[in-house]
């Protein structure tokens, strides 16, 4: 299943990357492929902006605006100016892993 | 298990067993219907699994009590640590992206639970989706542990340790099948399940007016109606939304949900068919559009594949749009009461 995907924001430098294949190991939804040393987006589409790889690339060829995908979090962002997400006893979060 | 720890110098802070006893089972259950689900939490710090020697693998989980259980539950029959963070009582992936699974949090456990002394392999297992909290870079630099992402779900955790911490590409993908999107459905009732009440009962009290030359019988009959018929079809598209997302038209939630609202109401009026004027159809029609429309755009927040750009220009689309037909949907349903012949 894919999602809304005209806005996402990744982006990757590959002119930076070390070819270590970090972001293909944390990439929960397979985006990244790494050949002959450097990574590419396979699959961007299938981005959900969760940051993994970015936070992750020592050497910071991968950018991206990350947050989670919550629509309850951006309600709140509009009515509130902040972004929250519940976090309370009615957390939305799947109980994963 | 012993969760209480008056931790001497290397004393872990308990011991556990890998299988799950029935408090285990009834607990998961538990959390899963949204009962006290912020309130299923471990004690942070390490822990000892079995029996493990310096030589042990050291995993790394959240203190939400169903996220240790799924791990120790997968590693039966294996002598390891668990290091366990302090997510608040929060999931490894939420607590991940809110930062609480994160870099200064590991690194302060490792210190805390003084890690370098107990074990003499520097290597720690984390779950991958604990990646978008924590910099495997960073945590190397701070503190000689090198982390190794572990498969996504804990259940394949046997077989990637089988492989020499190798995890095949299968197990680097979250999935979000039938069941598990089933399992979450639930958490919908536990956050608007005020809202859906007190819908209905406007709804209920809204169909008597106007209330001149009814008696207490028929009010009571009509009411109560409108109020079990909308209460079970909000549930339904409470469950039915998330079983069928993927069949479900467009990739927006708003839309997807509307259609199942759509469909809900026509089978309803089909079915059951109350002895309601077209206004009245109508309008019922578009309220429980725009309920399921809304219902399912905030089931986002549980799924495993939406980005938060796409959702945020999902909501700036459609909740206006929500507004609007509830706005319109409700004048109407008032409006059908008077006008009898429409």
């Amino acid at each position: 299943m894919k999602y809304l995907s005209k806005d996402i924001s990744l982006r990757l430098d590959a002119g930076r990357c070390s070819g270590c294949k970090m972001c293909v190991m944390v990439c929960p939804h397979g985006v990244f492929a790494v050949e002959n040393t450097k990574a590419h987006i396979a699959d961007r589409e299938a981005c959900i902006e969760c940051g993994a790889c970015a936070l992750n690339c020592a050497t910071g060829a991968i950018t991206v605006a990350s947050g989670v995908g919550c629509a309850e979090t951006i309600i709140n962002g509009l009515l509130t100016g902040k972004e929250t997400c519940c976090g309370g006893d009615a957390c939305c979060c799947p109980p994963q892993a | 298990m012993r969760s209480d720890h008056q931790a001497t110098a290397l004393e872990p802070c308990g011991h556990v067993t890998a299988e799950w006893t029935i408090r285990n089972w009834l607990g998961a259950l538990g959390v899963r219907l949204n009962l006290r689900r912020m309130h299923y939490r471990v004690t942070p710090g390490l822990y000892a699994l079995g029996k493990p020697g310096p030589d042990a693998p050291v995993f790394v989980s959240a203190n939400y009590k169903l996220s240790f259980d799924h791990l120790r539950q997968a590693l039966v029959g294996l002598d390891g640590w668990i290091l366990v963070l302090d997510t608040q009582g929060v999931n490894v992936w939420c607590a991940a992206g809110k930062g609480t699974f994160g870099t200064a949090e590991l690194i302060g456990k490792i210190r805390e639970c003084r890690l370098l002394e107990r074990v003499t392999h520097r290597r720690l297992i984390v779950p991958q989706l604990g990646a978008s909290g924590i910099a495997a870079h960073e945590v190397r630099k701070q503190s000689g542990f090198a982390v190794i992402y572990g498969p996504v779900y804990a259940a394949n955790l046997p077989a990637f340790l089988q492989a020499k911490l190798h995890a095949t590409p299968a197990m680097r993908r979250v999935h979000f099948r039938w069941y598990e999107r089933l399992v979450v459905a639930p958490v919908e009732i536990a956050l608007y399940r005020r809202e859906l009440f007190l819908g209905g009962l406007a709804l209920a009290i809204l169909a008597c007016l106007p209330t001149a030359g009814a008696s207490w019988a028929m009010l009571g009959q009509r009411s109560g109606t409108v109020f079990l018929l909308w209460l079970v079809t909000s549930g339904l598209a409470i469950f039915l939304g998330p079983l069928l997302l993927p069949w479900l038209p467009t990739r927006a939630f708003s839309i997807k949900g509307a259609s199942l609202g759509l469909a809900l109401a026509l089978c309803s009026l089909g079915l059951l068919g109350p002895d309601w004027t077209r206004l009245r159809s109508a309008a019922w029609v578009l309220l429980l559009s725009t309920a399921a429309s809304y219902l399912l755009l905030n089931f986002t927040g549980s799924t495993t594949f939406t980005s938060p750009s796409g959702v945020r220009r999902e909501v700036r689309l459609a909740l206006p749009v929500q507004i609007v037909a509830g706005v319109v949907g409700l004048t109407a349903w008032t409006a059908a009461g008077f006008l009898p012949t429409w």
